[in-house]
């Protein structure tokens, strides 16, 4: 582990509250370039909201994130040219289901990059072709398996080439036999060197492919280490009592 | 059965009325071509104006349309053709008409529009946004082609009723279909022009009227 | 004058109000009137003939089609003109309140039975299925099973079609129908003054606004055609 890279994403004291609820209460959290974080724990422990204060998708209450130095939450921040350089791929997918595979991938290209349609769609098809479905980029979600319209959704976010890419529960919406191929594709992607914050609960892709594993309940970071000693022996209880639940 | 031939079904005085019903006819159109788009451009702002952000503004365009959707439109085309004059201003007959179904039909076009916005999912803003795309760009590419394919019957039935409307000018001597065949009728005393006017409209508004049916039964099974 | 003055004047004239309320109040009573009359009647006929039509008895259902595909694409000031122009012509003589219910509560009629059909329709098969192979007859079926279910489905549409088409009672002006239109344009050829016609549009709004809110109310608790 090279430790002298710099912190691409790096949050400090975030906060988050909805109404009278904290949902998060002060996290501390840095991922290294090329790092995969892995984020588990209860449902309500705050980790989808986590992420979505990342890109403002949730205006954070209180707190400092930082994308490769930029201040993420600034005022003069612009959120859209900011967003491009990190990727969101979400639980439910979220294709547009009135337009190809493609045009998913190549909307941001052209709109927001402004790039020239031959340009976005040669992007574009690189991108589907690095998660195994170029074959598919004329077709509509509609036509797709839940694993393939997924694997698009990360293409769509890959083609923008961002800096960091966040998982929302990836494969939690998939049937079983679906899981892996979206999970070899993120596995892919980590070999290619890209710095990834995944939250899910599939263990053995955690055990194969995270750097650092963290355990979040109750909108705090209870522990955090590799995935050997978090799945194996964890230091604490709360972090024991959630992967005895999840292993059973 | 023969008096009914003759006061509903005279083909000579329904020849004879025919010049004048054409030239309704085209007023109507004219009317038509006037009042959809601008009751369609004006619905689609009213109902991005619901959406803001600010309650305030929300609850005025919310207000807006329910008021203008508890006025008949025939009220609002008299007050404005008969009552505005009392203020200075004189409208033309086409121009009450015309102001008078933009605010009616901005009212009725908007709430369906407005329906769906709020029936395509919050996934689909997310996704967009996440994307870098701005708010402007998500309701026109992504938010906006699904929110209209959702609602198509309603703006289709929505249109139907627009045309039906038109007859309404007559009562303001606008020379549209209905004037015209009135007018026929008056000089002939018979009422064979307005059955030819019936039939014109019929004719433009029977497939319409089926397509709908169809459109809403495909989407309620 | 000032502007403001001037407007309230012509608007909103107090003599004008005081001296006119009661025809206005006459002409509010007279819409109500027409009103429930086109509600009652036209729902009640749209449910019988969408019952009807679940017979499914293919001449029947062809006349029906017919009759209501006619008066959804006719505009009913159309309707109108030629029942009361026309009927006396050939010896029937309706006075024009008769005229105006009927016209309206025919265009209610063909539109409720097109909603109640789609309610019915939207019933899943599995539901006569299961109503039928415990013994329930047609009817029966009908009766307990799917027209509750279907009725519940088409409140929202119904309500908005029913405000739609009872607004139109404004047309019974055109033929001479005591309303609120008619009073509003009579005072305000008599007073010479434009307060009638605020007073008329103001009963409306006043008449129409509760309906049209519990309208908004039910579409968002009985939405039924979210994709």
């Amino acid at each position: 582990m090279n430790d002298t890279r710099p912190p691409i994403l790096e949050i400090r004291g975030l906060r988050k509250t909805f109404g009278d609820v904290e949902v998060l209460r002060g996290i501390d959290l840095a991922v290294k370039a090329q790092e995969l974080v892995f984020v588990i724990g209860p449902s309500g422990s705050g980790k989808s909201t986590l992420l979505r204060c990342c890109n403002r998708l949730e205006e954070a209450s209180a707190g400092s994130i930082r994308v490769d130095g930029a201040d993420v939450m600034a005022r003069s921040t612009d959120v859209n040219a900011m967003r491009r350089h990190i990727g969101m791929v979400f639980q439910s997918f979220n294709l547009y289901p009135h337009m190809t595979a493609l045009r998913n991938v190549t909307l941001a290209l052209v709109k927001v990059l402004g790039k020239s349609r031959a340009e976005a769609e040669r992007i574009g098809l690189a991108a589907l072709d690095r998660v195994g479905l170029a074959g598919k980029a004329r077709s509509y979600p509609g036509e797709l398996s839940g694993g393939q319209q997924q694997r698009v959704a990360i293409a769509r976010a890959l083609a923008l080439e961002p800096k960091i890419m966040l998982f929302d529960e990836p494969t939690s919406a998939l049937d079983p036999e679906l899981v892996g191929s979206v999970l070899n594709v993120m596995r892919e992607l980590k070999r290619g060197g890209m710095t990834m914050l995944v939250v899910s609960h599939e263990m053995r892709f955690a055990r194969d492919a995270a750097d650092r594993v963290i355990f979040m309940d109750h909108g705090v970071i209870v522990e955090e280490g590799p995935p050997q000693l978090i799945f194996s022996a964890p230091g604490e209880a709360r972090t024991r009592a959630f992967i005895a639940e999840l292993t059973r | 059965m023969e008096a009914i031939v003759q006061q509903f079904f005279n083909v000579a005085i329904m020849a004879q009325a025919l010049p004048l019903v054409v030239a309704g006819l085209r007023q109507t159109i004219v009317i038509c071509l006037i009042v959809i788009p601008l009751g369609l451009a004006g619905g689609l702002a009213v109902a991005l104006i619901s959406l803001s952000r600010l309650r305030a503004v929300r609850w005025a365009a919310i207000a807006a349309i329910d008021f203008f959707r508890s006025i008949p439109p025939l009220v609002l085309l008299i007050f404005i053709y008969a009552g505005l004059p009392f203020a200075g201003i004189r409208p033309s007959p086409l121009a009450a008409v015309a102001i008078a179904f933009l605010l009616n039909t901005s009212s009725y076009y908007g709430e369906i529009y407005r329906a769906g916005i709020e029936s395509v999912g919050l996934g689909q803003w997310d996704a967009a946004r996440s994307t870098g795309l701005r708010a402007a760009q998500t309701l026109a590419y992504v938010v906006l082609p699904q929110a209209v394919r959702n609602v198509l019957p309603d703006l289709v039935s929505n249109t139907v009723e627009v045309v039906k409307l038109t007859s309404i000018a007559s009562v303001v001597a606008l020379p549209e279909l209905l004037y015209s065949a009135d007018m026929a009728r008056s000089v002939t005393f018979n009422s064979s022009p307005i059955v030819l006017a019936a039939a014109i409209y019929l004719a433009m508004l029977w497939p319409v009227v089926r397509l709908i049916s169809r459109l809403e039964r495909r989407i309620a099974t | 004058m000032t502007a403001w003055s001037s407007f309230v004047d012509t608007f909103f004239n107090w003599h004008v109000i005081e001296r006119y309320s009661p025809a206005i109040a006459k002409g509010v009573v007279v819409t109500i009137e027409v009103a429930a009359a086109v509600v009652i009647t036209g729902i009640v006929l749209g449910l019988a003939l969408a019952v009807v039509r679940a017979f499914r008895v293919l001449v029947v259902n062809a006349l029906i089609v017919v009759f209501v595909d006619m008066f959804r694409a006719l505009p009913p000031l159309v309707l109108m003109l030629l029942v009361y122009f026309g009927l006396p012509n050939i010896g029937i003589n309706l006075p024009s309140f008769a005229v105006l219910w009927l016209v309206l509560a025919l265009v209610l009629t063909a539109f409720a039975e097109e909603i109640f059909w789609a309610g019915i329709l939207s019933i899943p098969k599995g539901q006569w299925e299961a109503a039928r192979s415990t013994g329930l007859s047609f009817v029966g079926t009908l009766a307990y099973i799917v027209l509750p279910q279907a009725i519940r489905l088409t409140v929202p549409p119904l309500t908005n079609r029913t405000i739609a088409i009872t607004k139109n009672t404004s047309l019974g002006t055109v033929i001479g129908v005591g309303e609120i239109l008619n009073q509003a344009t009579t005072a305000q050829s008599f007073s010479g003054n434009a307060t009638p016609l605020m007073m008329g549009a103001i009963a409306y709004v006043v008449l129409f606004i509760p309906v049209v809110v519990l309208g908004r109310v039910l579409e968002s608790r009985f939405a039924w055609r979210r994709v």
